[in-house]
């Protein structure tokens, strides 16, 4: 109790001390900022490994480095339930309808995360069987470069991707 | 058996053997294919009953145009045997031996996706690795590599099978 | 009492009507028809981009039919794109769970057309890293079959092992996957001073967590009841549709290449090739398990020969040893300060031979060789054909999973859809191999 508080008698509090009390326990902010930072802090990514990048992809989502930290080791087979596709390795030109299929199938809003030079460049794969760069079919939002990359490098575009969602004004 | 050993015993049936870094390689005709895997298969000794790969090379101008290889393995007697049958580029027929070798169905199909040679008597030969609507035998080497162009600002760089290094 | 049975009587009656639409006219009988169910190629439990047709009756599976070439990557005509030493590269992209294995039958089979051979030290090392990996593999193995069957702890556990073996890798080569590290001549780079102090470590930690799979697997009721009596494929089956590895060596014939026809100095080391004769999922289990323990033995004998066999670990050839020196800088491995002094201040033509050997690299006398080692999956060859180029005329990589997976028909026709997930999880396909 405050050392002024016994000089008379006080019951009930100040205004002031109402004010403090309630900056102190009660978080306010705007629709766009809680809503983008809800998303971003359950991102669940659709199963989309395709190659040597998808076993990093694992690995990261593994204890060592765990993408639990994030709320993103559920990886949902289903595109209907998942929000995040990281395309994880080389795609093929057989392959290429498939992915449209699972971007189309997954809801509003989604992000795609290009994981690999394969995925975001066609990589040292310049032949007629593997499509050069993703986003000549999905739209893209981030792009992390490596051969595979490790699973530090990933999580740091992850991390990038959700600054992104977190800041976006998803209600404009 | 030793390779110098397995191409005396091959000497007595197959005209042209080579032994060279201790592989053993026959070549025989298109033809006597089925019945000289078969003898490689049950003569006691020889018993190369499994077949390890099964692929063709294309030579565009040379003759024969497509040689296929199968290499045989024998579990019992430790030793590998490379039997080739060679193919001119207007009749890319060579007989299935599916029938002896249930495994070489998928490496014919592949071998047919990738270089078009038609496998006679397989089962069931449509592409296997390429979309099925696929246009050309990429393997070939009067196909290209493919791939995108590189571009950079004022600067063209062609397709790597065009920019004569090596 | 009798209303109720009544009511139900009447209510039957009228179902009777109802399932009118499904019945043969001429027989009365139900109609049955088979269902055809697409699983994959986006799927969590066919271990890749694998797509099965399966025809069901019901629950149970009439006919599969694997489509496979989702990861078809064209690495083949691609190394006739490319130098000798940059197929490396490629090669070692197909099997990539594996990629020592694809670099040591690539490597070996450029090494017999160039009629060469590897030092001692640089033999040494490739075993030892060579049965690292088997080791990864089979840890990768076990979690990705863990998780399919629902084990989900099983997938942690094991890629935490493989984490340590990967950060072995890492510290040896530069990279957790996909090393480049066996060349044509020998190996990049000799251990780091730090390699052997981590090799230890990891020797001594690794059998008891493979103990740890064994108690927690070995006699779990569900593992058994999923496995044992799943996927089974006779010898006969195996060998009439070209199967090898851990698959062919579960149902009683003892074939493995490193005992058979022995390549990278195999046969000088002291290990045993696991053999069970159930044929089924369960005894593929067992198999691996206890070659990741054989490997270990070879690592342990390979490090310890690494004393007493010093010397270079590439071949001191200038026109076929590649890369040059190479040290431990700042930024990571890249060429030493003193070759670059050397090529760049000293000599004129050791900076000529330099620019050819990386633009051009080795010229390799025309012939044709097949070089196979046994990958974990089983039998993985090359065959190889030159032309005396600069670049290979064609490679063709047999995979041991693009023949398994041939198989996979035979193990679950007949059998419930769900153990086809199991049958496949102990099939270990790596589709990267498969479609190339």
């Amino acid at each position: 109790m405050p050392a002024e508080r016994f000089e008379g008698v006080h019951l009930g509090k100040t205004p002031e001390e109402i004010q403090e009390e309630v900056e102190r326990g009660v978080l306010l902010t705007t629709l766009d900022r809680a809503v983008g930072w809800a998303r971003k802090q359950s991102m669940w990514p659709a199963t989309f490994g395709l190659a040597c990048c998808a076993i990093e992809m694992m690995s990261a989502g593994a204890g060592q480095y765990d993408l639990s930290r994030w709320g993103m080791e559920l990886f949902r087979a289903s595109p209907r339930q998942a929000d995040l596709m990281i395309v994880a390795g080389r795609v093929s030109q057989k392959m290429a309808p498939v992915l449209r299929r699972i971007y189309d199938q997954m809801v509003d809003p989604k992000w795609v995360i290009s994981m690999g030079v394969c995925a975001s460049a066609g990589g040292m794969f310049t032949n007629y069987a593997i499509v050069q760069g993703v986003d000549t079919i999905v739209p893209v939002d981030v792009y992390v470069p490596g051969c595979p990359p490790k699973p530090e490098m990933l999580m740091y575009g992850i991390l990038k991707l959700q600054g992104t969602v977190r800041t976006s004004e998803p209600f404009r | 058996m030793n390779p110098a050993e397995l191409a005396e015993r091959l000497r007595g049936r197959f005209a042209d053997v080579v032994v060279a870094r201790d592989e053993v390689t026959a070549v025989i005709e298109r033809d006597a294919l089925l019945d000289e895997l078969a003898w490689c298969r049950d003569e006691p000794g020889v018993e190369l009953g499994f077949l390890s790969s099964l692929s063709a090379t294309h030579w565009p101008d040379a003759e024969p145009a497509f040689w296929i290889d199968y290499e045989l393995r024998s579990i019992t007697r430790m030793h590998r045997l490379r039997i080739k049958v060679g193919l001119a580029a207007e009749d890319p027929h060579v007989p299935s031996v599916t029938g002896m070798f249930p495994t070489a169905n998928w490496h014919e199909r592949e071998t047919f996706d990738f270089f078009g040679i038609v496998f006679d008597g397989h089962p069931e030969l449509t592409r296997i690795l390429l979309p099925d609507d696929w246009v050309g035998h990429p393997l070939r080497k009067d196909e290209p590599l493919g791939g995108v162009p590189t571009w950079f600002h004022g600067a063209t760089v062609p397709p790597i099978d065009e920019r004569g290094m090596a | 009492m009798s209303s109720d049975a009544s009511d139900l009587a009447a209510a039957r009656d009228g179902l009777a009507d109802l399932t009118a639409a499904f019945r043969d006219p001429a027989t009365g009988e139900l109609r049955q028809e088979t269902m055809i169910i697409n699983m994959g190629p986006q799927h969590p439990s066919t271990h890749g981009v694998l797509r099965l047709l399966l025809e069901l009756d019901g629950e149970t599976v009439i006919t599969c039919k694997p489509v496979i070439g989702y990861l078809h990557t064209g690495i083949e005509k691609n190394t006739e794109y490319r130098t000798w030493v940059q197929g490396v590269t490629y090669v070692t992209r197909a099997d990539y769970l594996s990629p020592f294995f694809n670099e040591l039958g690539y490597c070996l089979g450029v090494e017999r057309l160039l009629g060469i051979e590897a030092p001692p030290r640089a033999q040494v090392i490739r075993v030892l890293v060579c049965e690292l990996n088997r080791v990864a593999s089979h840890l990768v193995w076990l979690a990705t079959a863990g998780l399919e069957l629902g084990a989900v702890s099983v997938m942690l556990y094991g890629f935490r092992e493989r984490e340590i073996i990967l950060d072995l890798f890492e510290a040896i080569t530069g990279l957790r996957m996909n090393h480049a590290y066996i060349r044509p001549g020998g190996v990049v780079m000799d251990l780091p001073e730090e390699g052997p102090e981590k090799l230890r470590d990891l020797l001594r930690v690794l059998p008891g967590r493979i103990d740890d799979y064994e108690t927690l697997l070995d006699d779990n009721p569900i593992w058994r009841e999923r496995n044992e009596g799943v996927g089974v494929l006779t010898a006969e089956q195996a060998l009439a549709l070209g199967v090898t590895g851990p698959i062919l060596r579960a149902a009683g014939v003892a074939a493995d290449l490193r005992k058979d026809i022995p390549y990278a100095g195999y046969e000088t080391y002291d290990f045993e090739v696991p053999v069970r004769a159930e044929a089924d999922s369960y005894a593929r289990y067992r198999v691996r398990i206890e070659e990741m323990r054989q490997s270990l033995r070879i690592v342990e004998q390979a490090f310890a020969r690494l004393d007493d066999t010093p010397g270079p670990v590439m071949i001191g050839d200038p026109k076929v040893g590649w890369p040059p020196t190479l040290s431990i800088g700042p930024d990571g491995i890249g060429n030493d300060p003193a070759y670059l002094r050397h090529i760049m201040e000293e000599s004129m033509e050791a900076l000529i031979h330099h620019f050819k050997a990386v633009t051009q690299g080795v010229a390799v006398p025309p012939g044709e060789v097949y070089s196979a080692v046994e990958s974990p999956r089983g039998e993985l060859g090359f065959h190889i054909v030159s032309t005396g180029e600069h670049r290979p005329y064609r490679v063709k990589i047999r995979d041991p999973s693009f023949v398994n997976v041939q198989a996979l028909p035979a193990m679950i026709e007949g059998y419930l859809v769900a153990d086809s997930i199991a049958a496949n999880a102990s099939l270990d396909p790596v589709m990267g191999g498969v479609d190339r």
